[in-house]
């Protein structure tokens, strides 16, 4: 199988491995795929206060084109606002990476762990208001 | 032998895939290549010279191939490869037997052209047990046993299995299947060779040969047929009845003298072959296994070819390891590289993982591998299994304490 030049840089020289804090309230993880399929991504994103993502990781399990994948949306949703990375489409993966049909499942996994990432760090934000909130709830009721 | 060293150049990379297909021996080619030109004749054509010294050669080819097998020159038919002799085994006893009995006994880890064969045949009509391995990829002869009835015909089980080289008992399934009146059909195309095979002392009735596999040429192969006790069978191909009738068409000259070579070549080195064989694999496992922990081989160690290991290395995606070691020419244990996703049904029938399976390397040494390209290979797996770890979300889980068992992964 021959590759595109994109995807072979993106696989030899991989951009932004490596790990946030999963705890750390401004970090969102999304973790898909299986390893009894042959490939499983972790993606991180760090968002600021005024709601971009500032960084993003990624580590990934499976073939070349998954690697090359994941290591490209991490490019691409740094800087972006989590409404417009959630808008990064497989189809754009695909095409820019040039994957062959048997690989276009690596992209709808990269897709998928944005999405997953994005969701993981809205879910901790809704927490942590919800907390807030039961906290000043909490303290209103004590001041009576 | 290192005579021969300088066939790989600098510019290619190291092949480590010797059960896909071997580099011809250049001894091999030099005897074929008269019969290409000057001694071109018909090995059929019995009204001139220019016939009988093809058929002189083609005959003294059907002899070496005999002696390295223990049979007789009679017994050897030749076909365009293994896949032909399987296909010509296994429904040429079928069909000529089906009256009788019509039911054959084989392995779910035999290669694909067995396997088949197979389904054509339980689409006409025969049934087909296909037995399980244990989990060293060897077959139990209690179940083989038991799965043997008065309407078998045909039991077939390869000698050595193309990923995992591993060894089957041939010398007792070859009593059982004489006991229970079965024939005994094993596809060898890796055996052959590698290890010492005597169709007398295994009670083997048909036996699939390769040429390229053997530092032969490709598009030649044989089949050993029994003459005593008699086995017949139902030719695929008509025509001019040569080979018996087994096979009808010309006889492609060259391609026999060179089976024939490969053969004789085969038996005067196979031991010192093997022993130097062992030499490369046990440097290159050792090699591995001090530097990379995690690391499993899949199938027996003990009977096994020399030449060949398969081997797991957890954590990493077997075709992206490939794809990083650009220097090494070995194939993936997982299909991957197909359309199809799912790992090597012969590492699953062992029981490996599914996830285990995905990381799996073939690596197949031979007759022109050094210890220096033993040396350089090792370096770069390593070199790139430990980049691909590093980058791996489940090394980083296991090195964290994490059980990957206990995680609800998504299906995709």
């Amino acid at each position: 199988m021959s590759y595109s030049e994109k995807l072979l840089d993106h696989y030899e020289n991989p951009r932004n491995i490596g790990s946030l804090d999963k705890t750390a309230e401004d970090v969102g993880t999304g973790l898909v795929g299986a390893p009894a399929c042959g490939d499983v991504m972790k993606l991180q994103i760090k968002v600021s206060a005024d709601g971009l993502i500032e960084d993003a990781k990624f580590k990934t399990f499976g073939c070349g084109s998954a690697i090359a994948s994941s290591s490209l949306v991490t490019e691409w949703v740094k800087g972006k606002t989590l409404d417009e990375a959630g808008t990064i489409k497989n189809t754009d993966i695909a095409r820019h990476l040039a994957l062959p049909p048997v690989k276009i499942h690596c992209s709808v996994l990269a897709e998928d762990a944005i999405k997953a990432a994005i969701a993981d760090y809205r879910a901790k934000a809704e927490k942590k208001v919800t907390e807030a909130g039961e906290a000043a709830g909490e303290q209103a009721a004590a001041a009576e | 032998m290192n005579a021969i060293n300088g066939l790989r150049r600098n510019d290619q990379p190291i092949y480590l895939d010797y059960q896909a297909t071997t580099p011809m021996d250049p001894r091999v080619l030099e005897a074929m290549m008269p019969y290409f030109t000057t001694k071109f004749g018909n090995p059929h054509s019995r009204s001139h010279s220019y016939g009988w010294e093809a058929e002189e050669a083609v005959e003294k080819a059907r002899a070496q191939i005999a002696r390295l097998i223990g049979g007789d020159e009679k017994e050897v038919i030749f076909t365009s490869g293994a896949t032909e002799s399987n296909n010509l085994a296994i429904k040429g006893v079928a069909h000529f037997y089906k009256d009788r009995r019509n039911h054959i006994v084989t392995l779910v880890t035999e290669h694909k052209c067995v396997l088949d064969t197979c389904r054509h045949l339980e689409q006409e009509g025969f049934e087909v047990t296909y037995l399980p391995v244990q989990q060293n990829g060897l077959v139990d002869l209690e179940q083989l046993r038991a799965a043997i009835t008065d309407k078998t015909v045909l039991v077939s089980v390869m000698a050595v299995n193309n990923e995992i080289g591993v060894i089957q008992p041939l010398k007792e399934i070859g009593a059982l299947c004489r006991e229970k009146g079965a024939f005994f059909h094993t596809d060898a195309a890796q055996a052959v060779g590698k290890i010492p095979l005597d169709v007398q002392e295994m009670n083997i009735d048909l036996m699939s040969i390769s040429g390229h596999k053997i530092y032969g040429p490709k598009g030649i192969g044989a089949l050993y047929v029994r003459r005593k006790p008699r086995v017949r069978l139902v030719a695929l191909i008509d025509g001019g009845g040569q080979e018996r009738g087994f096979r009808s068409g010309t006889l492609p000259t060259p391609l026999c003298v060179g089976l024939g070579e490969a053969c004789e070549i085969a038996m005067k080195e196979m031991e010192s072959e093997a022993t130097q064989l062992r030499k490369l694999r046990d440097r290159f496992l050792k090699g591995i296994q001090a530097q990379l922990p995690d690391t499993y081989v899949n199938g027996d160690m003990e009977q096994r070819i020399p030449g060949n290991l398969n081997i797991s290395f957890a954590y990493v995606e077997g075709e992206s390891l490939i794809m990083g070691i650009k220097s090494l020419s070995v194939s993936s244990g997982s299909a991957c590289t197909s359309a199809s996703l799912e790992p090597s049904y012969v590492l699953r029938a062992l029981g490996v993982e599914e996830e285990l399976a995905h990381t799996s390397l073939r690596i197949g040494f031979g007759r022109f591998t050094t210890e220096h390209e033993v040396d350089t290979a090792v370096d770069d797996i390593v070199r790139h299994v430990s980049r691909l770890r590093q980058m791996s979300p489940l090394w980083e889980m296991v090195q964290e304490g994490v059980d990957l068992k206990s995680i609800q992964w998504s299906a995709h």
